[in-house]
């Protein structure tokens, strides 16, 4: 078995245009949950987005497992309404599992993208990363938007995926994080 | 109205022809807007308009100028703006721009120019359908490769750039597909029809698709039905195809709006008793 960490993040200092976050150490380990933690406006997404390639990496470094799938759930996916995509068509493109969702959810797969609430269509953005084939999910404020029913199933899931693939959050919801026993990497700016 | 005409030998070519530009454009169409590059279909017209002029003063094959053109266009629009309009925008001005002047200085092309801007269908030859024949196929097929690489890209940009994987590839392929097909239907349809069987049938489908493949499917329907109707209806009068098809296509948006806002037209509140 492979013990090396999917993703190690040695002192790294990221942002966009200047260093926003870091200097940050923390590595995840296959099968493990890590959330990132800290106050508004401390870099949590930003670095979450340095792992996923979107933002800019100042110093230190990001090393990834050679040949790491992961999937990246970005905060705010309702741009993309304009669409004429359907529930189910947008699992099938990361090859999320449709099957397994719960059947009070299973009416959404036949809707247009248009027509769900921002809960339903943030449900089934985590659902897509969070069951595609991939070895590491990011997700960025999974909770965004959903409903205690809804939370409640993203924590039976993600417990389920944990298993399967490491997971790797931001949130600001400290009872979700805790419910799902993940380890806790406080963030801080530089 | 004599609806058999199409039919006859001297038409069925130009119609054969016409009838393929108006089932792959529409489905173009749907992958420029979903990129919100609808504008490209324009630009690639006007090169292909551009590329196919220079081509006969320079007593070349046209559609060879055309597709060179456009072609050299869609791996150059990588390099002027990796995304968005503003590449495209400079590209239609140049081409229109280029073809102007040519058209100005060389009365050699004025006939093929009329054909270009005017959109004389008929005077297209077994050169146009067999060539929009083969890139019905290879595109069709080149597109069921490539629709979900395009979609996945569009819908999870991160997931892509966060296992190091790059879409640059899928687009350019993409972008020269485009190229061609605008290309070929440019030396076909002329200029304004080509970029209305792009833009026209793909807002209505955006608009009324409840998914995907419906909305590929609504896109083509409107594009073929709207260019049956406006062969017809050129080849009866005795009208230019190319406005006719604009004109037919411009009444079927209107009428899709209006069915829309009469689909989701809001109940009356009743007032309240008190």
């Amino acid at each position: 078995m492979n013990d090396a960490p999917c993703i190690e993040l040695q002192r790294v200092e990221a942002g966009y245009e200047q260093p926003v976050v870091g200097p940050l150490s923390f590595a995840l380990g296959a099968g493990e949950i890590v959330a990132l933690w800290g106050p508004n406006g401390c870099g949590k997404t930003t670095a979450m987005n340095a792992i996923g390639g979107s933002a800019r990496v100042f110093s230190g470094t990001i090393r990834k497992r050679p040949g790491l799938r992961i999937s990246h759930q970005q905060q705010n996916p309702l741009s993309l309404r304009d669409i004429p995509l359907s529930g189910r068509e947008l699992l099938a493109l990361t090859g999320g599992d449709a099957a397994a969702l719960p059947s009070s959810l299973q009416p959404l797969l036949d809707r247009r993208l248009s027509e769900l609430s921002g809960g339903q269509l943030q449900l089934l953005q985590v659902w897509a990363c969070l069951t595609a084939p991939v070895d590491v999910a990011l997700l960025d404020e999974p909770t965004n938007n959903v409903d205690a029913e809804g939370i409640a199933l993203l924590e039976q899931v993600i417990d389920r995926e944990r298993r399967r693939r490491a997971i790797l959050l931001v949130s600001h919801d400290r009872r979700f994080v805790e419910a799902l026993g993940a380890r806790v990497v406080e963030v801080g700016a530089p | 109205m004599n609806w058999t005409a199409m039919f006859e030998p001297m038409f069925f070519m130009p119609f054969a022809t016409g009838l393929l530009v108006a089932a792959v454009l529409p489905i173009l169409g749907m992958y420029l807007r979903l990129r919100e590059e609808w504008l490209a279909a324009l630009a690639f017209a006007q090169l292909a308009a551009a590329g196919s002029l220079a081509a006969a003063i320079a007593g070349a094959p046209v559609l060879v100028g055309g597709l060179a053109l456009s072609g050299v266009a869609a791996a150059a629009k990588a390099w002027i703006a990796r995304n968005g309009n503003n590449g495209y925008a400079i590209l239609m001005v140049a081409g229109w721009g280029a073809s102007v002047l040519m058209l100005a200085n060389a009365p050699l092309a004025d006939h093929l120019g009329h054909a270009l801007f005017d959109g004389q269908l008929y005077f297209t030859d077994a050169h146009n359908l067999w060539s929009m024949a083969a890139f019905a196929l290879v595109g069709g097929l080149t597109m069921r490769w490539l629709s979900h690489k395009l979609l996945f890209e569009r819908m999870f940009p991160d997931f892509f750039r966060a296992s190091g994987l790059s879409a640059t590839r899928y687009h350019l392929l993409f972008d020269l597909l485009a190229a061609a097909g605008l290309a070929l239907a440019t030396a076909s349809v002329g200029v304004m029809a080509a970029f209305t069987l792009v833009f026209v049938p793909t807002m209505i489908a955006y608009q009324w698709g409840r998914s995907w493949r419906q909305s590929l499917a609504i896109a083509v329907v409107i594009g073929v039905v709207a260019y049956v109707v406006a062969f017809q209806i050129a080849l009866v009068q005795d009208q230019p195809f190319g406005p006719v098809l604009v004109v037919t296509m411009v009444s079927a948006a209107a009428g899709a709006w209006a069915l829309r806002k009469l689909a989701f037209r809001q109940p009356a509140r009743t007032p309240a008793k008190h």
